[in-house]
């Protein structure tokens, strides 16, 4: 993952078979992966078709429309389009709040995983995962019907006194956030867990043994060594969060509309307007890329 | 005043299947200021544990540890004046030389200049002023050890634990760092604390030497003491080469045992007070043995079975009747005129105060 980059070289005389062993690859990664995101990025420069489909007519339009406001008739002086930028900006901020929770959570998580004898940290491993083997769509349809007004969550409550209203978690904020924390939290678990479970203990020792107490060796020695696990788990479940459509669909309501599901509209929806969303697609993807090209960056700076 | 005493320590943990492990029963130590005492013994030995008992890693079932007449064992490794060179350096990978030595320091809040100040001086006495800004993954075996020493010492700690720390390093190194931690010690005045399992390393390092075995201090002495004095068979054993015949002790006078081998009777050394009748072992280093055409009054007559050549010296398998065999071993000269032949008859002489009479 991302902290491979920057790995060992291959001497140069297998470098004819390595190639060859790696065909496979190189085609399934240029066809199925490459070979669409390209698609994709021509498709924002056309214009697009009625309920659908493109028109091979090369426009700047798509990108137009996303950034700019012409007035209903489009003959207006450009003004800044503020209405998606701030569902970017929504977007964003969801992720972040997400990436978070799932930090908070996953990682003493991972840690009390990576430190159980080693004969149990696969039945530990295996419990995280066991609800990602039901569907996502099923899941947070569950996460709604857990939260909503009259669910489980709200009538245990105020069955026990702690609470006399029910809690309005439903088609808010905190809803989609939950719903996307608990998407992709053994994204940042497992990544954790790798990088803990590597981790030399003796670190600590010498540290202690240094007077450092529990708290700077946390902060000190163990958070900057399991670093990579950390930054490839935020990675991991930032960069999908970003992009998600269910959660916020069902658990998010009208009102917290995201760039997922922004998108989605575009191909699936009323909206029907491709080069429009593939347009948006490309500003994702191209904000995605930036910061894994500065991360990138730093980490091969670190490996000196 | 003793710098460190350990004063009669036990460890015992339960295991999960009800039994449990007595890690250390009983151990005394007192250490002198400025004095290296290894610590030595085979793996499992407890040495380790000991050792970590001291820095605060392990707790004590029984017992008190005192650091300069303060009780320590209860305190947490932070909060004890002692630092630890651990096996495989447990350098900190995410910061550099200069970083690593001057960690401890920071933790005790000294200011920056005072710490830039001590850390160049460290790195000075290490000889890595040309490293400073390095990793610990761009830097060899030895160099490591030689920051993992520094950051251990920067601190000025009043007693330095090094767990074998040699151990990682290739022989020729190792050799040569033998000579450089004795000089650091003696330069710094600390008091070393050093386990491992080489007995050349001990010998050739020490002051004093603790042997153990199975949690037990088995014998405390000097290197001298404990080679040519071991108060017990695993002692002679454990250390050096050395001939174990089981024998019985037909008649005690104060210290000498007179007891048989093979078809002579030989006097020995008893390391212990022994009563006559009572079974024991006789132990003789084979270099202590010399080979001799005539007897004298100490000798005992033999045959060679086996001469085997080990370049400095040849050793000889000694037929002394009664089915016991010697080892002997003697240095090869220039010509080799003088080497044994196997199937010569010989004679051992066995000066007196060479054979010791153990119990166990």
């Amino acid at each position: 993952m991302a902290a491979g980059i920057g790995g060992r070289t291959v001497s140069s005389t297998f470098m004819p078979a390595r190639l060859w062993l790696l065909l496979p690859s190189w085609l399934v990664i240029g066809f199925f992966l490459l070979l669409p995101v390209a698609l994709m990025a021509v498709y924002s420069f056309l214009t697009k078709e009625f309920r659908g489909g493109v028109i091979w007519d090369f426009t700047l339009a798509a990108y137009d429309q996303f950034l700019f406001d012409r007035g209903l008739f489009g003959d207006d002086p450009p003004t800044i389009q503020w209405t998606y930028i701030t569902i970017f900006a929504r977007s964003i901020l969801q992720a972040a709040v997400a990436t978070v929770l799932c930090l908070l959570i996953g990682f003493p998580t991972a840690w009390y995983i990576a430190t159980r004898p080693a004969h149990t940290r696969s039945i530990w491993l295996f419990l995280v995962t066991v609800p990602y083997w039901v569907n996502l769509l099923i899941r947070t349809m569950s996460m709604k019907f857990l939260i909503r007004e009259n669910g489980p969550l709200n009538e245990g409550l105020l069955a026990i006194g702690i609470i006399d209203t029910p809690l309005e978690i439903i088609n808010t904020d905190l809803a989609v956030q939950l719903g996307l924390f608990y998407s992709y939290l053994p994204f940042m678990v497992l990544p954790i867990y790798a990088a803990v479970e590597r981790y030399n203990f003796a670190l600590s020792e010498a540290a202690a043994d240094l007077y450092a107490s529990r708290w700077i060796i946390l902060r000190r020695i163990v958070i900057p060594v399991v670093m990579p696990g950390i930054v490839a788990g935020c990675i991991l479940v930032f960069v999908p969060s970003l992009g998600a459509f269910l959660a916020p669909d069902l658990l998010g309501g009208a009102k917290n509309f995201m760039i997922g599901s922004l998108i989605e509209e575009q191909f699936k929806g009323q909206a029907g307007n491709w080069p429009f969303g593939a347009a948006a697609s490309m500003i994702l993807l191209s904000m995605v890329l930036i910061v894994l090209f500065f991360y990138a960056r730093n980490q091969a700076k670190e490996q000196v | 005043m003793s710098e460190l005493l350990i004063d009669n320590i036990s460890m015992r943990f339960d295991l999960p299947n009800g039994g449990h492990v007595q890690a250390l029963k009983d151990v005394n130590l007192t250490l002198k200021t400025g004095e290296l005492m290894s610590v030595l013994g085979p793996s499992g030995c407890g040495k380790t544990t000991l050792l970590r008992m001291i820095a605060g890693f392990e707790s004590v079932t029984s017992g008190a540890i005192f650091l300069y007449g303060d009780e320590i064992e209860a305190l947490p490794p932070d909060k004890r004046p002692v630092n630890t060179v651990f096996q495989n350096y447990a350098l900190f990978p995410h910061m550099t030389v200069a970083e690593n030595i001057g960690f401890g320091l920071k933790m005790l809040g000294w200011s920056g200049s005072d710490i830039n100040t001590r850390v160049a001086e460290m790195i000075g006495l290490v000889k890595l002023s040309a490293f400073a800004a390095r990793r610990p993954a761009q830097l060899s075996g030895g160099q490591q050890q030689r920051v993992a020493l520094a950051r251990a010492m920067a601190p000025q700690p009043k007693v330095l634990l090094l767990d074998e720390p040699l151990s990682a390093l290739d022989l020729k190194l190792r050799q040569e760092m033998r000579e450089e931690l004795k000089s650091l010690q003696r330069e710094t005045g600390i008091t070393f604390i050093f386990v491992t399992h080489d007995q050349e390393e001990a010998l050739s390092m020490s002051d004093r030497i603790a042997v153990m075995s199975a949690g037990a201090v088995q014998q405390i002495g000097t290197p001298e003491d404990i080679y040519e004095h071991p108060v017990n068979r695993f002692v002679a054993d454990f250390i050096g080469d050395i001939n174990l015949l089981e024998v019985v002790a037909e008649a005690v006078d104060g210290p000498d045992v007179t007891c048989r081998v093979g078809d002579a009777r030989m006097t020995a050394t008893a390391a212990q007070p022994v009563s006559a009748g009572q079974n024991g072992w006789l132990a003789i280093r084979p270099e202590r043995v010399a080979l001799l055409d005539a007897p004298d009054q100490n000798s005992l007559p033999a045959t060679l079975q086996g001469t085997v050549y080990l370049g400095t010296d040849t050793q000889a398998l000694a037929d002394i009747g009664g089915g016991s065999m010697l080892r002997t071993r003697m240095q090869n000269s220039l010509d080799g005129a003088a080497r044994p032949k196997s199937g010569a008859a010989v004679h051992l002489s066995i000066a007196p105060g060479v054979a010791r009479f153990l119990v166990d």
